[in-house]
């Protein structure tokens, strides 16, 4: 075998430009473009009384709670200091890192900095960390030889280094001692001891300002200025601090404390710093600093003003404990007062105290003379409308809503009772409006739904969600019964779109005046425009996302923001009519015939269409393809029950869970986006959690078929399925549809059929069918949860289980071509070059681009009787249920590829009306999306 | 313990690597775990002479076999050296004191590998000879140990571990002084399981080379232990080489518990973030339920050949130089030889 790589060119080694990089289980890079590093201080005992109690106290467990809690919070390295006095710091270090290690990685991810002034705890740490680590910190100050003999074992240890500005004089309090502080130790380091430059840290030491005392006034200047220098003449070399030192001054107002610290960074960033020791849950951004406050303390940071302290401690007083501070973390919220912590638990999402809390303000507001009500109307309302301001502002995001709105359901059921027997039912609650929800008739889709009707709810709308598969005149009788605001319908699949014409002409036969509000993953503008909104006279609006759908419904009940909406509506609508009319006249639609000629150029002759080997296995006497053919139609099927979920997991594509959640991003990137990476996190976490318990519990089955069968192409676009391999008898007939619109000289007219060998070749092709679902038994589980009030956990649950049907789809997918057809048996992938379809073949599903006519998943029924098989029932639509099922075709020749139909002309709709039996006004209805030219309807 | 044979000492290979591993892919010898177990020893011929009384059964510890069939062990360095391998391993997989406790010889740990370097080298050197144009270097392998330092064996106790870095310092120090005095070229920490002993196998060579005021090259393989992508104790690749980048490696690569297909993403990682050479020993994909290799050696050398031509190796390793089953007979001759 060493034979193999004879005569290749070796590797050329990669040249990577220097950067400190760090490593707890993942990596940490800084370079220059690297965002601000925060490095969480909470577990550090010289800085958090609640962490040295917990050290103090043996409660490890807890102890590890807050490092959790900062990794949470953004810190992407987390101090850990044991110095104190009555605290064997040896032990505690050793006993606290080793079981950060031990932790599941939502600790252990990020890189550690071991922090101690004593180097015997620093080693003691550095023993039991396998990632990069960060020490902090050394120093000169006890003279060169020990500098270098730690800066030595640091190397050894395969740890990047915070050296402190601090010389055998003491700590350097100027600009000049700075530097030269900063400089000779970097020498030493660099040119000595062999200590790369990317891997020293400097901390510049940041000081108290605005103590009174006149020489500390430059303190913030001089860290800024030295920071600069650093920077410029020392390359390599990164800047570190312990940024809370410099609002020491202002102790016990937070509120200033963590507006000094924005400023200060602000200007320390600018100049190079590139981390910084902070409370990572804090953070305040500068430009939400008030403009006045700032100024006045950039006036004391940058030593700008002689009175700045005096006119900072004027002002300051003010601001003590204002909403500012975008959190609060650890557990330290339940100390504050109770209106404040019901907000915390709403921007939370934190449902454990949600009972005891709202008590508490029940019975506060009783010992007044209020009403129950009042809880709901005053604090209640308050929090959510801090968490809609967040929402709206792009600094929460939709799995955090959920929660909020898990909150803030519990909270309201439990007042309910007291609501009740004080007062009449209608005086219950002001909402802003009622909405009605519903998935159309035919179609099972509803995640997207479920979240627009919490984030409704979380905004104080009344939302009557009617679930799925609704007929158009149930949701009408509900819209009236309930004097509702506005409706809004859902639907994925491409015959909802029809649906919804038929639904909103409905209404204006029946005399609503009400909006119609339209989502759902096929919906368009364009449609609404063109086919909804005339049919009905009052307001057709489109809602893209979740996100808008709270905008557009408060601007069509309010009476100012009403008419401007529905102008810049109309006239978005009036130009995408135009360009829907000038289409047809854009858009070249080649003759069928013409498109025919120009199909996929397969070279059929020498080819050997592979046998399936499930049918090779089955008689056992056969050993080549063709020499004894099979007669039993029931040994072309295999089924599936109660399929390893464990197994399925492996193959999940991450990517379209996120999507769901409207969490915008490149997985697995976005776990680390600086904005959305927290929430994103946390989405991901619940979800592996709900995935471990209900592969355990067995919440949900999944179950499946696949059928391999002996087929020809026949005509142009049908494919023959026989019924045994005697290919005597035609079973059914698959029906496709061709690309019809102009194309490039050389791209092909692509069509499924194509992709199966001529009859006339005389060659013994295969096509293949599948139907997998996921969803068995998720009824119930939903149900439970929504009676729990947890609309959180039920949407999860969809998701994960629409994960699960597409990974089964692809599990089996590659099983049968290594396995069962096995025309690819030594394929060996990864999941990411599964999920990139980097195999030989395809598996298109009908209703999607390669196959749009929905209705050929009635011949993939009565084909593989899938309905007895696997439990999946078609709806009216076509819509399978439960709704996290995949069905599709397989194909394996190696030219084989997915393509977009796309628009099609009147001679081809004609020709399949006649090849399928039907009338070419169903035809039409069934690829009314793919329709090239204008029907009836348009005029 | 014998006194160090100072000739068998080698000087700094360094540069004669570089220049090679430059020029074409070296090819590192394949597992002498599996050429053992082919011959099936028994009990005594574990034993040999020398430890006939030993107080335990020896059955299975063949880094001894260095002292007890040390005609074997040359004879299969010898064949893996013919086949055309460029570097042999040394037969101290388990040979320091920490995993030879399981046999009660910590105490003959310097010894094992002395003498398995000693062993090697004399087959190098004899190769080497006869084609001066292919020179032959020695690799001193330092396994993971039979225990882990980043995880507990206690599932009550996550901060529980069963042995110290200090331990485990010790016992590669003394392991890799036995390599070098029995003249090894390189020293590979290889088969890294949980980085943290990796770390400690690093900071004793650091160690080794300031006593000895020189360093060896270094050559760092780890373990990709699942399709998750992460070494059994829970790093990604690149956290994996940020970890072990300090110790300046010559060559970084991974031995894989995967098979070659599996390990493709993961070496084309290595390849991208490396500034140093990169190497891998592919194994025949995982074992099946019979503990048989499905991955055919022609798959394997088809996928192999692969991560050559995209120029992802500098030294291809583990089973790469295999003899084929065609030349066993050749082999059993040898081995009664």
């Amino acid at each position: 075998m060493a034979a193999c790589v004879v005569g290749v060119t070796p590797r050329v080694p990669s040249e990577r430009a220097p950067a400190c990089r760090l490593s707890g289980l993942e990596p940490l890079t800084i370079v220059d473009e690297t965002l601000f590093v925060n490095v969480g201080e909470r577990t550090n005992i010289t800085g958090s009384a609640k962490f040295r109690n917990l050290i103090r106290d043996g409660d490890y467990n807890t102890a590890l709670s807050v490092a959790r809690q900062q990794v949470e919070n953004g810190a992407q390295v987390i101090d850990i200091n044991m110095d104190e006095g009555m605290i064997d710091g040896i032990a505690a270090m050793d006993r606290f890192v080793k079981l950060i290690a031990s932790e599941p990685p939502d600790i252990s991810r990020v890189p550690l900095m071991i922090d101690s002034s004593k180097f015997a705890v620093i080693e003691a740490g550095l023993r039991c960390v396998q990632g990069k680590p960060i020490v902090n910190s050394i120093s000169m100050k006890e003279g060169e030889e020990k500098f270098r003999r730690e800066a030595s074992l640091c190397r050894k240890y395969g740890a990047a280094v915070v050296v402190m500005a601090f010389d055998e004089d003491g700590q350097a309090d100027n600009l000049e001692r700075r530097k030269a502080i900063c400089e000779r130790a970097y020498h030493i380091l660099v040119d000595e001891v062999g200590f790369p430059a990317e891997d020293i840290i400097f901390d510049p030491n940041i000081f108290a300002v605005a103590t009174g005392i006149e020489e500390h006034a430059n303190y913030g200047v001089d860290f800024i200025e030295a920071t600069r220098w650093i920077k410029q003449n020392l390359p390599g070399a990164l800047i570190s601090g312990g940024v809370s030192n410099v609002s020491f001054s202002f102790r016990g107002n937070n509120a200033v404390r963590e507006a000094i610290h924005a400023v200060f960074l602000y200007h320390a960033i600018a100049a190079g710093m590139d981390m910084g020791i902070v409370n990572a849950g804090a953070l305040v951004v500068y430009d939400q600093v008030d403009p006045r406050l700032r100024e006045r303390i950039e006036d004391v940071i940058l030593n700008r003003h002689p009175d700045a302290t005096e006119r900072l401690l004027e002002i300051a007083g003010e601001f003590a404990g204002d909403g500012k501070k975008t959190e609060i973390v650890n557990e330290a919220w339940r100390e504050l007062p109770v209106d404040e912590r019901i907000t915390h638990a709403l921007v939370k999402g934190v449902d454990d105290y949600a009972e005891t809390d709202t008590e508490e303000l029940r019975a506060l507001i009783e010992a007044r003379g209020g009403q129950p009500i009042e809880v709901i109307e005053g604090p209640l309302m308050a929090g959510m409308n801090v968490v809609g301001d967040l929402f709206g502002a792009g600094k929460m995001f939709l799995p955090q809503v959920v929660k909020s709105a898990r909150v803030m359901k519990k909270a309201v059921a439990y007042l309910i009772p007291f609501i009740e027997a004080g007062k009449s039912p209608e005086d219950a609650g002001r909402s802003n409006g009622t909405v009605i929800m519903a998935t159309v008739k035919g179609d099972v889709h509803d995640i997207g739904k479920n979240i627009v009707g919490v984030v409704l709810q979380c905004n104080n709308y009344d939302v009557i969600d009617m679930g799925v598969m609704v007929p158009a005149q149930k949701i009408l009788d509900a819209a009236k019964e309930n004097d509702a605001d506005v409706i809004g319908l859902s639907g994925l699949i491409t015959p909802s779109l029809d649906e919804m014409v038929t639904f909103a002409a409905e209404m204006e036969r029946q005399g609503f005046d009400i909006p119609l509000l339209i989502g759902g993953a096929t919906t368009s503008r364009a449609h609404t425009a063109v086919k909804i909104d005339k049919k009905y006279h009052g307001p057709v609006i489109w809602v893209k996302d979740a996100s808008r759908s709270v905008p557009v419904v408060a601007a069509l009940l309010s009476g100012d923001q009403r008419p401007g909406l529905l102008a810049d509506v109309q006239a978005d609508y009036d130009s995408l009519r135009e360009r829907y009319a000038a289409r047809s006249e854009a858009k070249v639609i080649l003759p069928i015939a013409k498109a025919r000629e120009n199909r996929t150029p397969i070279d059929w002759t020498g080819y050997h269409p592979p046998r399936p080997r499930m049918l090779a296995q089955q008689a056992p006497d056969v050993h080549h393809d063709d020499e004894r053919p099979l007669r039993s139609a029931t040994q072309f099927v295999k089924t599936f029950h109660d399929y390893s979920l464990a197994e399925l997991r492996e193959y999940i594509d991450w990517q379209p869970f996120f999507n769901a959640w409207e969490m915008k991003g490149k997985y697995p990137d976005i776990l680390n986006n600086p904005a959305s990476g927290e929430a994103a996190r946390k989405l991901w976490d619940d979800g592996q959690q709900m995935l471990d318990r209900l592969i355990e519990e067995k919440w949900i089955s999944a179950s499946g078929v696949i059928g391999l069968f002996p087929a020809s192409m026949v005509g142009d676009d049908d494919i023959e399925v026989y019924a045994d391999e005697t290919r005597a008898e035609v079973r059914t007939t698959l029906r496709e549809v061709r690309q019809q619109s102009e194309h490039r000289p050389g791209v092909p007219h692509r069509s499924l059929a194509d992709f199966v060998a001529p009859k006339e070749t005389g060659l013994h092709d295969y096509v293949g069918a599948f139907a997998v679902t996921a969803g068995l038994g998720i009824t119930d589980k939903i149900k439970e949860f929504k009676a729990a009030l947890d609309d959180y956990s039920a949407i999860l649950l969809e998701s994960l289980a629409d994960r699960l049907a597409e990974a089964f789809a692809e599990r089996l997918h590659q099983r049968v071509r290594t396995e069962f057809w096995a025309y690819q048996p030594d394929e060996s992938l990864d999941n990411e070059s599964l999920i990139k379809e980097k195999y030989v073949g395809i598996r298109p599903a009908p209703g999607y681009p390669a196959c749009p006519e929905h209705t050929e998943k009635q011949t993939i029924w009565e084909l593989l009787d899938v309905k007895t098989n696997t439990g999946i029932e078609l709806t009216e639509s076509m819509a399978m249920w439960p709704g996290a099922s995949v069905s599709g075709l397989y194909f394996s020749h190696p030219q084989s590829q997915y393509f977009v139909v796309g628009q099609i002309g009147r001679d081809q709709v004609t020709d399949y009306a006649a090849r399928k039996g039907l009338t070419v006004a169903a035809a039409e209805k069934w690829l009314s999306p793919n329709l090239g030219y204008r029907t009836d309807d348009d005029e | 313990m014998p006194v160090p044979a100072t000739s068998l000492v080698r000087s700094d290979a360094t540069q004669a690597l570089t220049a090679l591993l430059s020029s074409r892919i070296l090819v590192l010898d394949g597992a002498m775990g599996t050429m053992i177990q082919r011959h099936t020893f028994s009990e005594q011929e574990y034993r040999g002479e020398r430890f006939a009384d030993w107080h335990r059964d020896l059955k299975g510890n063949n880094d001894l076999l260095s002292l007890t069939q040390p005609a074997v062990i040359g004879a299969i360095h010898r064949a893996y050296l013919d086949a055309g391998a460029d570097l042999v391993e040394t037969n101290t997989f388990n040979a320091q004191k920490i995993s030879l406790a399981d046999y009660g010889m910590e105490e003959l740990a310097y010894e094992l590998n002395f003498e398995s370097a000693r062993l090697a080298r004399l087959a190098c050197d004899a190769v080497t000879q006869a084609t001066p144009d292919q020179p032959r270097f020695v690799a001193g392998a330092m396994g993971p140990t039979n225990r882990t330092g980043s995880i507990s064996p206690d599932v009550n106790d996550p901060g529980a571990r069963n042995i110290t870095y200090e331990e485990l310092v010790d016992a590669y120090l003394e392991q890799a002084n036995g390599l070098v005095d029995g003249g090894a070229d390189l020293l590979l920490i290889e088969t890294i399981f949980d980085t943290l002993n990796a770390k400690a196998a690093i900071f004793a060579l650091e160690t080794l080379f300031e006593e000895r005021g020189r360093r060896w090259p270094v050559m760092i393989s780890g373990t990709i232990t699942d399709a998750s992508g992460r070494t059994l104790s829970g790093q990604v690749t690149e956290a994996f080489w940020n970890s072990v980048r300090h110790a300046n490696p010559l060559l970084i690569g991974l031995n894989c518990a995967l098979g070659a297909a599996e390990m493709r993403p993961y070496l084309a990682e290595v390849s991208r973030i490396a500034d140093c050479f990169v190497s891998c020993y592919p194994n025949a994909g995982l074992p099946n339920a019979f503990g048989e290799y499905d991955e055919a050696p022609d798959q394997t050398a088809a996928i192999v050949r692969e991560f050559a031509e995209s120029g992802l190796l500098n030294l291809l390793g583990g089973g790469a130089a295999a003899p084929r089953p065609s030349t066993s007979r050749r082999w059993r001759r040898a081995w009664s030889a």
